[in-house]
């Protein structure tokens, strides 16, 4: 099932030095791309159904296409602002093979004609951001990086951007707006697909996984990643785990398997030996899937959509029989009503609103209208927001209380108990 | 008292000015920077960006008080965040609350001389829950035990 490309090289010893990676084969790409006109790039990018990998699953090309055809000065902002619940994969890219991404990151600028790169890393990464500093330093000392990349007379910089501690600054534009040195707001969207403006000129957000998976496509070209995966959801996703199971990590397989087997085979089944209860598939904003949907899930991005959740970024939170599914949603309603950026009045009053219902329903105070009141409250907090987090949060709920209504009834028939005795 | 960078930030300043399109982007290198040198943001800090990068000073109070790593105020030497997100806890967050509690007798939101209790968001590391970041290291695949045996190192 497992199937190595963007982790190739994550089991070889100091695979994140130069030394180490370029005898496995890092920055070989550069020479054959720069051989090639920059469209030749995009076009292969789009051939290869590429899609980004931060969650969305927007297609890859598409967005290059959107900033390359501008013809002004543009950027490349790499998003690793990973602080989605569950997901926590692209610090291992950052970790274990630092140049990969460096690699990918001249490649994706060479065909949007850019100069400049920055890897918006998210505050708590301090680790990570030190490695990705040495690993661009020994880059530079190389001159791999710099005012003439491999003697190809292109100059090109790469600095990292440290973010300090806020979740919304994973959405693109709220992204952008704290690179500008702003609180991190998201922004209106055009209703036209138009790409991200960093100091009004265009700029392209991708996903740390999305720029490391374009050397192999330039390498072994689009029908080699198009031979992994699905028709739509081609190549390859750096799945995780984590919760109740025995081998909790991150796991890099094509799209298509079954998420029961991902579970029983590679995560070698539930800890302790219990059953499995329920699992949030990508990341805490896609609704939860019970048992019985496990057994049915395929994991790629259509099929997840067919039995209502998402694939999200891919990393899954397991939960055993014993969990409680009421404690489990106001762990994550406490989460989001934390994470709010404050911008929108539904979001921000929301979020918190949902945060008290919970408590109250979990301290045994629950009013038998409560869970009609969190579906009122989740379905004014979907599509009136400027960014998806509210529409996420509503998605969670509608997700628990569709398939776990019966514990918060249980939850608030004990709580009419307790007023009646 | 006034607040300059010390030659190490003034270098990594001037270093870092032509990488950005804009010197506004320094403003969150900046406020690092300044929380690096002090071991937090002080008012005469906040001034000397202001000036520094040509904003107003509400601009920068709202960004720094957005983030939630700046300290605008000082803090003990060692800040332990215990991750408090679904995976931590389903994982056993509370049993390293407790154990925390048992060897530096602080609970969530309390501090000494010495370390501050938080209980703080996501930290991505949800493959070695549950995880604690002293300062800014992580600690994973947490048991009460090396918990205790962590911050025991740091308590001598």
């Amino acid at each position: 099932m497992i199937q190595k490309i963007v982790s190739k090289n994550f089991n070889i010893e100091n695979s994140h030095t130069l030394e180490v990676a370029k005898k496995n084969g890092a920055y070989q790409s550069i020479d054959r791309a720069f051989t090639l006109k920059p469209t030749d790039i995009e076009i292969e990018i789009s051939k290869s159904g590429l899609r980004g990998k931060g969650g969305g699953g927007a297609s890859a090309g598409a967005k290059w296409c959107l900033v390359s055809v501008t013809n002004e000065k543009s950027y490349l902002i790499v998003n690793a602002d990973e602080s989605e619940p569950g997901t926590f994969k692209d610090r291992q890219i950052m970790q274990y093979d630092p140049h990969l991404l460096i690699e990918g990151i001249i490649l994706t600028c060479y065909a949007i004609h850019s100069h400049d790169a920055y890897i918006y890393v998210r505050g708590e990464y301090k680790f990570f951001a030190d490695r990705l500093n040495e690993a661009i330093k020994e880059a530079y000392e190389d001159g791999i990086l710099g005012q003439n990349v491999k003697d190809f007379g292109y100059r090109m910089d790469i600095t990292v951007h440290r973010g300090a501690g806020a979740y919304i600054c994973g959405e693109k534009s709220a992204l952008v707006e704290s690179l500008e040195g702003n609180r991190g707001h998201p922004r209106l969207k055009p209703h036209e697909p138009s790409p991200e403006y960093y100091f009004g000129k265009p700029a392209l957000v991708n996903n740390v996984e999305t720029i490391a998976s374009v050397p192999f496509i330039i390498n072994e070209g689009a029908d080699a990643y198009k031979a992994f995966g699905t028709e739509k959801s081609p190549g390859t996703l750096l799945f995780g785990m984590s919760g109740h199971i025995n081998n909790p990590g991150i796991y890099e397989m094509a799209f298509g398997e079954s998420m029961q087997d991902f579970i029983d085979k590679i995560g070698g089944g539930i800890k302790n030996g219990k059953k499995l209860k329920a699992v949030i598939p990508g990341g805490a904003s896609t609704p939860v899937l019970n048992a019985e949907e496990v057994k049915l899930a395929k994991l790629d991005y259509e099929s997840m959509k067919e039995i209502g959740s998402a694939l999200g970024t891919g990393g899954m939170i397991i939960m055993d029989e014993d969990t409680c599914m009421v404690g489990a949603l106001k762990n994550l309603l406490s989460f989001y009503h934390h994470e709010s950026c404050g911008q929108c009045t539904p979001c921000r009053e929301g979020t918190a609103w949902v945060d008290g219902i919970i408590e109250n329903i979990l301290n045994n105070k629950g009013k038998e209208d409560d869970i009609d009141l969190l579906s009122d409250i989740s379905k004014t907090m979907n599509g009136k927001t400027i960014c998806v987090f509210a529409p996420a949060v509503s998605m969670v709920i509608d997700g628990f209380i569709l398939r776990f209504r019966n514990e918060f009834e249980t939850y608030i028939a004990k709580s009419k108990e307790a007023v009646d005795v | 008292m006034s607040f300059v960078f010390n030659e190490e930030n003034e270098a990594t300043f001037t270093a870092l000015l032509p990488r950005y399109p804009h010197h506004k982007s320094l403003v969150l290198p900046c406020l690092w920077m300044a929380q690096y040198q002090e071991g937090y943001i002080s008012a005469e800090a906040m001034d000397f960006i202001c000036k520094k990068l040509d904003v107003p000073l509400a601009h920068l109070y709202g960004v720094a008080t957005f983030y939630t790593m700046f300290y605008l105020e000082e803090i003990p030497k060692f800040h332990i965040q215990v991750c408090k997100t679904l995976s931590c806890e389903l994982c056993g967050k509370n049993d390293i609350l407790k154990a925390i509690e048992e060897e530096v007798g602080l609970k969530v939101n309390e501090s000494n001389e010495l370390f501050k209790v938080s209980q703080v968001e996501c930290l991505g590391a949800c493959g070695g829950a549950p995880m604690l970041q002293l300062n800014e290291d992580y600690h994973e695949n947490l048991t009460p035990q090396s918990t205790k045996e962590l911050l025991q190192r740091f308590c001598k």
